[in-house]
C-alpha cells in the first residue's frame, strides 16, 4: 500500500505502475482451446505511453481486458498497486478498476441519459469513501478536456472527438494509476484523431501512464513505446525517439 | 451514491421511457387502490352490521314466533285455523325462571290500516309495553311514549312512527288528535322520532323496518285486536292464532348473556311441540359478525394479492426490458468500478421507485374511496330513483372506512412486490460480463 500511495501523485519517476508476469489466456471453444495469449511478461513504467499493435486477433484486446481486471488470466499473475490482482474475485476487481484504473474505448460508451458532467462523475459514485471534491474535480476536468461549455450536454449532442473528451475526462477522475485506452481514436476522422492525441500527449507529458490499443502505425507513433503482438506473444518492442520522456 | 441521487437517478431512468413506466406504475396503483377500497368497504360493512347488532342490545336475548311448517302445525281447534307462536305463559316463565333478566318486552304485531279521515296507509300496529322505545332505543320526537297507566287502563292511545305521522297529519300536529283503526279510534300521544331500518341479520333476524309503526299499548292491543289473526289468501279464509310476535329479554351482564338463553331454549323447547319460535342472541351474531370480518378481510387480501402479484409481473417485464435495453451501460458501470451489488442495487432502487410511485398514487386514490362511493349513491340516487328506492338499506347506507393498516399494508406490500420482482431482473444485469456488456450494440 506504501507503493500506491506513492503512486498516486504521479511522478516522472521509473516505478512500476503496473507489471504482468508469465500471463496466458486460453479460451476453450467446442473442446478447441484458443491461445489468445501465450505467455506475456510485461512492466508498465511510471509515465510510460504504450501503444500495443498487431493483426487482427494477436490478442490486443485480450490483454488489454487482462490490465484492465476485466477478465482474469488463464494461468500468470498480475500486480497492479503492489498487489497480484489476477487471483481476485470480481468485487475486488471491480475496486481496483475503479481505484486504479481509467478507461477509455473506442466507441466512447458514455452513458446517454447522463449530461456530460454526471458522466465524467460516473466513476466517483463507485469509489470508497466517497470523494468530497467530487462536483468540483469533474468541472476542471470538463475544462482541461475543453469542454466547459457543454456541462449540460447529452453525448447524442456532441460529436465524435468531443464524446471522446468526455471519455477521458471520465478516465482521469478517479486519478488512476494506468489509463488504458482500446483504440481510442478508431472511430474518429484524422483531424479529430490527432486533436485526441494531443490530449493524451499532453495527460502523458503530465505523469500519466497510458497503455493504448490501436491499429494506425500514425497513431502508435504518438507514444514512447509500440509494443506488437503476434498470436498472442510479444513479438517486438521499439521505443519511439521523443523529444520528451 | 447516496439514497437521494439513488431515487433521482431510478427517476430519471424510468423517464424515458414514459408510457412503459406509466404502465407499470398503474398496474400497482390499482392492485393498491384494490386493497384499500374492498377494505373500507368491507370495514364499512362490518361497521354498519355491528352498530345494528348493537342495538339490537348486546346484552339482550330476543325470542321470535316463527310460523312452523305445514306438518308439524299445532292443530288447536283445526276449524278455527291453527295456533301458533309465542304464549303470554311463555312470558311469564322466563320472567319467573331466568333470575338474570332486569327486563323483559313482550310485543305483538299486525298489519293494519291506519285512517285520519281521507289520509290512510297499512301501517304495522305494534303491541308492546312502555319498555319498547328504552330496548329499542327509539327516541319520542314530540310528545311521550306509552305508560304503565295507558296499559293499565287499556287506553286507546298510540304513538306514531315519524313517517306515518308525516303522512296521516301533513299539516295539523297529531298530537290529541284519533286515528282509525278498523272500528277503533286512537288518540296519538307521542311522535317517535326516525329510525333507520335493521337490516336482516345472519338468516336468524328478518330486516326490521320501523317508519310504518304504530305503537299501542299490548293490553289494548288484546282487548280490541285479539289474538286471532284472519286474511284471505286463495279465496280461503285462514284464521291464525297468535299471542305473541316477540320476547326480548334484556339480562343485567354481558356474561350472563350465554347461560340466560339456554335456559331460556330450555324452557321454551319444554312447552313448545313444535319449533314455533326462534332463540336470537345479538351478542353472538356480534361474535359472528367478528369472525365474518376476519374472513372476508383475509379474502379480500387474497384478491389483492392477486392483482398486485399481476402488477409485480408486470413490473419484472418491463425491469428486463430495460436491462437488455441498458447493457451497455452496465457494462460501463462494471468497468468504471462498480460491483455487482452496486448494479443490483441501481435496478432495485428503479423498481422501487416504480412500484412505490403506484404505491403512493394507489393510496392517493384508496382516499378517494369515501367521496366515490358518495358520488355513485347521489347519482344513483338523481337519476334513477325507482332503482335507489329498492336498494336495501344497508346498501343505501354504506359508509366505507378507510383502515389505516390496509394503507400501511397496501403500500407496504407494493414496495415489497417491487423489491421481490426487481431481484431477478437486477440479478441478471449484475451477473452480465463485463466485456460481453460493453461489446453490446
Ligand atoms: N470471449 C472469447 N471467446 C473465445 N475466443 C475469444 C474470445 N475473445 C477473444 N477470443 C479469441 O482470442 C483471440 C484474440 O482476440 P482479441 O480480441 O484479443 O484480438 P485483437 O487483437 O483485439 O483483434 P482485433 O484487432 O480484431 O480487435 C482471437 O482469436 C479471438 O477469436
Ligand atoms: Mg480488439
Amino acid at each position: 500500500m506504501s507503493n500506491a500511495a506513492a503512486l498516486d501523485m504521479p511522478h516522472a519517476t521509473r516505478d512500476v505502475v503496473a507489471s504482468v508476469r508469465n500471463v496466458t489466456k486460453v479460451y476453450r471453444l467446442g473442446g478447441e482451446d484458443v491461445h489468445a495469449l501465450a505467455g506475456v511478461s510485461i512492466d508498465f513504467h511510471q509515465g510510460d505511453f504504450v501503444a500495443i499493435m498487431g493483426s487482427s486477433g494477436s490478442g490486443k484486446s485480450t490483454l488489454l481486458n487482462l490490465l484492465g481486471c476485466l477478465d482474469r488470466p488463464t494461468t500468470g499473475q498480475y500486480f497492479l498497486g503492489g498487489n497480484d490482482v489476477a487471483t481476485l474475485d470480481d468485487e475486488s476487481l471491480s475496486r481496483v478498476r475503479g481505484r486504479y484504473l481509467g478507461f477509455v474505448f473506442q466507441s466512447y460508451n458514455l452513458i446517454q441519459q447522463l449530461s456530460v458532467v454526471e458522466n465524467i462523475a460516473v466513476p466517483l459514485a463507485y469509489q470508497r469513501p466517497i470523494n468530497p471534491d467530487g462536483p468540483d474535480l469533474c468541472l476542471r476536468l470538463a475544462k482541461l478536456v475543453g469542454l466547459s461549455g457543454r456541462l449540460g450536454h447529452r453525448p447524442n449532442q456532441l460529436s465524435g472527438g468531443q464524446q471522446q473528451r468526455v471519455a477521458i475526462a471520465r478516465a482521469l477522475v478517479n486519478n488512476p494509476h494506468v489509463i488504458l485506452a482500446d483504440e481510442p481514436t478508431g472511430n474518429l476522422d484524422t483531424a479529430t484523431s490527432i486533436e485526441i492525441m494531443d490530449l493524451l500527449d499532453a495527460l502523458n507529458n503530465a505523469g500519466r501512464t497510458i497503455v493504448m490499443v490501436t491499429h494506425e502505425p500514425d497513431i502508435a507513433a504518438r507514444a514512447k513505446t509500440v509494443i506488437s503482438l503476434r498470436d498472442g506473444k510479444i513479438a517486438s518492442i521499439t521505443q519511439n525517439d521523443k523529444a520528451d520522456g | 451514491m447516496n439514497l437521494f441521487q439513488q431515487l433521482q437517478l431510478g427517476f430519471r431512468s424510468l423517464l424515458l421511457h414514459k408510457l412503459r413506466s406509466a404502465l407499470a406504475v398503474l398496474g400497482i396503483l390499482i392492485g393498491v387502490t384494490a386493497v384499500i377500497w374492498l377494505v373500507a368497504l368491507g370495514e364499512g360493512v362490518s361497521y354498519q352490521a355491528q352498530q345494528q347488532i348493537k342495538n339490537l342490545g348486546a346484552t339482550s336475548v330476543i325470542v321470535r314466533t316463527v310460523k312452523p311448517t305445514e306438518e308439524t302445525n299445532r292443530e288447536a281447534g283445526s276449524r278455527s285455523g291453527i295456533s301458533y307462536g309465542l304464549l303470554r305463559e311463555d312470558y311469564d316463565r322466563i320472567l319467573a325462571n331466568v333470575p338474570t333478566i332486569t327486563k323483559a318486552m313482550p310485543m305483538r304485531e299486525i298489519n293494519r290500516e291506519v285512517r285520519n279521515g281521507e289520509f290512510a296507509l297499512d301501517a304495522t300496529l305494534v303491541g308492546c309495553t312502555p319498555d319498547y322505545f328504552d330496548i329499542n332505543r327509539l327516541a319520542i320526537d314530540r310528545g311521550r311514549p306509552l305508560s304503565a297507566a295507558d296499559m293499565e287502563y287499556l287506553d286507546n292511545v298510540a304513538v306514531l312512527a315519524f313517517e306515518v305521522a308525516q303522512k296521516l297529519f301533513p299539516i295539523e300536529d297529531p298530537l290529541g288528535r284519533a286515528v282509525q283503526i278498523g272500528e277503533e279510534f286512537y288518540v296519538v300521544i307521542g311522535v317517535a322520532e326516525q329510525r333507520t331500518a335493521s337490516a336482516a341479520i345472519g338468516g336468524s333476524l328478518a330486516a326490521r323496518q320501523y317508519d310504518k309503526d304504530v305503537y299501542i299499548p299490548l293490553s289494548t292491543f288484546r282487548a280490541r285486536i285479539g289474538d286471532q289473526v284472519i286474511t284471505v289468501r286463495g279465496g280461503t279464509f285462514q284464521n291464525e292464532t297468535i299471542e305473541l310476535n316477540q320476547i326480548t329479554a334484556v339480562v343485567n351482564d354481558m356474561k350472563a348473556v350465554d347461560s340466560s338463553a339456554d335456559i331460556i331454549r330450555d324452557l321454551l323447547s319444554r312447552y313448545h311441540k313444535s319449533i314455533d319460535y326462534a332463540v336470537v342472541v345479538p351478542k353472538e351474531l356480534l361474535e359472528q359478525a367478528e369472525t365474518m370480518r376476519t374472513m372476508f378481510n383475509v379474502l379480500l387480501l387474497l384478491i389483492a394479492g392477486i392483482s398486485l402479484l399481476v402488477g409485480g409481473i408486470g413490473i419484472m417485464n418491463i425491469m428486463l426490458a430495460t436491462v437488455t435495453e441498458r447493457t451497455r451501460e452496465i457494462g460501463i458501470r462494471r468497468a468504471l468500478g462498480a460491483t455487482k451489488g452496486e448494479i443490483v442495487q441501481q435496478f432495485l432502487w428503479e423498481t422501487v421507485v416504480l412500484s412505490g410511485t403506484g404505491g403512493l398514487l394507489g393510496v392517493a386514490v384508496g382516499f378517494l374511496c369515501g367521496p366515490t362511493v358518495t358520488l355513485v349513491r347521489t347519482t344513483i340516487a338523481e337519476l334513477f330513483p325507482e332503482v335507489w328506492r329498492t336498494l336495501p338499506p344497508n346498501i343505501r347506507d354504506l359508509e366505507p372506512l378507510l383502515a389505516p393498516w390496509s394503507i400501511a399494508a397496501a403500500f407496504g406490500i407494493s414496495v415489497g412486490v417491487g423489491i421481490i420482482f426487481g431481484i431477478y431482473p437486477a440479478q441478471r444485469a449484475a451477473n452480465m460480463d463485463p466485456i460481453e456488456a460493453l461489446r453490446h450494440e
